[in-house]
């Protein structure tokens, strides 16, 4: 499509929402984490040696046959049910065929009119709270493409001298969930639009059936938006913008074809049917192919695989086996431990939700495990270019932790070095406590030494005190931490100072 | 009478990118014809009672357990490529798709 369209400028974002309601619908491919593929025992796995996690199936070799992984039927069912839609008691996979180098059969193998899940929903949660229900017109299960590498000078296809295929995501199970068409989000679109992909995410992951790493492709979204004049109730035409691979980019998007759409039906032109490709470096879509001759996929019931069926009884096993909503999760766990928004949305941002409330269970309290959590583990993890949650640090670690400081042995900065050498891998906090001797000098005549030492070499300081100055006893317990090795306590150390002095604190 | 018309094969060959010549054409035009009417033939066979079918063996869920068998090494995978560059396949660009 090399034809240059010289389209309107795009309207602002507010002028477009004064004329025009925005439509919006999501297609989302979710990568399965199986260890195989779906249709072969090939490995599911990611960045190895090109065409090595292949075999003879996912190269489309003649005589050769698919067979269902039934793991990955699972995932689908638990998927559906998750997203509160109906599960199809008989269901078949159908030939998708086009022509293009990235699967060598010449047809995906997908689901058509007999998708394993559909008519369901998903409630989002925008920014300030607000619910937002999403209908779920279906999620089907099918396979993903190998990947292209365009060759020549751009880099990019056009103008491409040949292509490089690597067949290794070829067969990898898919699921693809598409909205019904949403309307109403008006100005939200946008928030709308990053929010649905993020509860997505957050659904596969609590599901565990995906690694859901974005940035991976372990999903991807395609955005589809259309305009109508404000009190219509008839669809425009619409755009569908295709891969925009981060939650921002799909907020972006969005807000953008808002804007184009805008422009040209303001001035009087008319939205062309077609995939768009997002930008990310101008924030911008540009044109894809039109939708128009492509689409005939001539899809037909696979013969090689068998139809599926699904009982109630399967149905309510796997139905028994979903996961706490994470919506409803959030909301029960911020309720339960007290923290302010602030806080509570930090430590999702951070990724912590399942470390502190692991290190809750264990026996902490939610302060104390949001302390470590976003402090120390959060720095140590920062300085190691890793996230915290990466680190390896267990909470039974960071509870057994905070026993030590509670019982006297330790103080809070001693446990901050505690940590660190945990994380080096010297042992448990005890072990490191006994082997590097670590332990909060309690013994009396030790401190008390130390404190007369510090006295008789700071009359100075001494003087003030008894002058009534209480706060100069900070000069002493300098040396007194040194003489100690960092491992007397402050508390104690002045106790013993005013003790001494006959001064009352 | 076939239901296959020229502009269906046309539009076939240009869906899956082969050129075809007038004759060519012509020749596939009425030889898909009379295969399309040769399997048409079981539609009187089959009565309003049998369901259409994508299987021929009433089976249902066939599933594989997910543990993962063997798999090429990039030279096996590649043995049968008309063109490798590295371990991958190398084909023509194609324009117009992306």
């Amino acid at each position: 499509m090399t034809a240059t369209v010289t389209e309107p400028q795009p309207l602002t974002f507010d002028q477009a929402l004064e004329s025009y309601e925005p439509v919006l619908g999501f297609e989302v491919h979710v990568e399965l984490n199986t260890v195989t593929k779906m249709f072969s025992s090939a490995p599911n796995a990611f960045g190895d040696e090109p065409n090595t996690n292949v075999n003879e199936v996912c190269l489309g070799l003649p005589g050769t046959l698919p067979v269902v992984n039934g793991k990955a039927v699972e995932s689908a069912i638990k998927l559906g049910l998750a997203l509160n839609c109906q599960i199809a008691p008989y269901c078949r996979f159908a030939r998708k065929q086009y022509f293009y180098p990235d699967l060598p059969k010449n047809w995906q193998t997908s689901q058509y009119d007999e998708p394993i899940a559909f008519d369901g929903f998903i409630d989002v949660e925008l920014d300030d709270g607000e619910i937002f229900r999403v209908e779920i017109e279906r999620a089907h299960m099918e396979e993903d493409a190998g990947k292209l590498t365009h060759a020549g000078a751009s880099g990019r296809i056009q103008g491409a001298d040949y292509s490089l295929v690597d067949y290794n995501r070829t067969g990898v199970p898919l699921i693809e969930i598409v909205t019904k068409p949403i309307t109403g989000a008006g100005e939200r679109a946008p928030e709308l639009a990053r929010a649905y992909v993020s509860a997505i995410r957050d659904v596969v992951k609590a599901l565990d059936i995906s690694e859901a790493k974005m940035e991976r492709g372990n999903v991807r979204c395609d955005a589809n938006v259309s305009l109508m004049p404000k009190g219509a109730s008839e669809f425009g035409t619409r755009s569908e913008t295709k891969n925009v691979n981060s939650m921002r980019a799909v907020e972006h998007a969005v807000h953008y074809e808002i804007r184009r759409h805008a422009g040209v039906l303001a001035a009087g032109g008319s939205i062309v049917q077609e995939t768009r490709h997002w930008q990310e470096t101008t924030r911008t879509t540009s044109s894809g192919r039109p939708k128009s001759e492509a689409d005939d996929y001539r899809y037909f019931p696979e013969p090689d695989l068998v139809p599926i069926t699904v009982t109630e009884e399967w149905v309510e096993t796997l139905r028994a086996e979903l996961p706490e909503p994470p919506a409803e999760r959030r909301r029960r766990l911020r309720e339960t431990w007290g923290y302010s928004d602030a806080e509570f949305r930090d430590v999702i941002a951070a990724g912590l939700l399942d470390a502190i409330e692991g290190t809750v269970k264990q026996g902490a309290s939610p302060a104390v495990a949001r302390k470590w959590w976003m402090g120390e583990i959060s720095r140590l993890a920062n300085a190691r270019d890793l996230d915290p949650a990466g680190l390896g640090v267990q909470p039974a670690t960071i509870v057994e932790l905070n026993g030590l400081i509670e019982a006297g042995k330790i103080n809070d900065k001693i446990a901050r070095q505690v940590l660190e050498h945990h994380v080096d891998g010297e042992g448990t906090p005890a072990e490191i406590v006994a082997a590097r001797r670590l332990e909060v000098v309690s013994d009396d005549g030790a401190l008390s030494a130390a404190v007369e030492k510090a006295m008789a070499e700071n009359p100075d300081v001494v003087e003030k005190v008894k002058g009534g100055k209480l706060k100069a006893i900070g000069a002493l317990i300098g040396p007194v931490m040194k003489e100690t090795r960092g491992q007397a306590d402050a508390g104690k150390v002045r106790q013993i100072v005013l003790e001494k002095l006959g001064v009352e604190g | 009478m076939s239901e296959i018309s020229r502009a269906d094969v046309e539009h076939l060959a240009a869906l899956a990118h082969i050129a075809m010549t007038d004759a060519e054409l012509e020749k596939m035009t009425s030889e898909l014809g009379v295969i399309v009417n040769s399997v048409k033939q079981v539609q009187e066979a089959a009565g309003a009672d049998v369901p259409a079918t994508s299987h021929p063996l009433p089976l249902t869920n066939v599933f594989r357990d997910d543990t993962v068998g063997h798999v090429f090494t990039a030279e096996e995978s590649l043995a049968n490529a008309p063109d490798a560059e590295g371990s991958r396949f190398k084909v023509p660009a194609i324009l117009d798709e992306e």
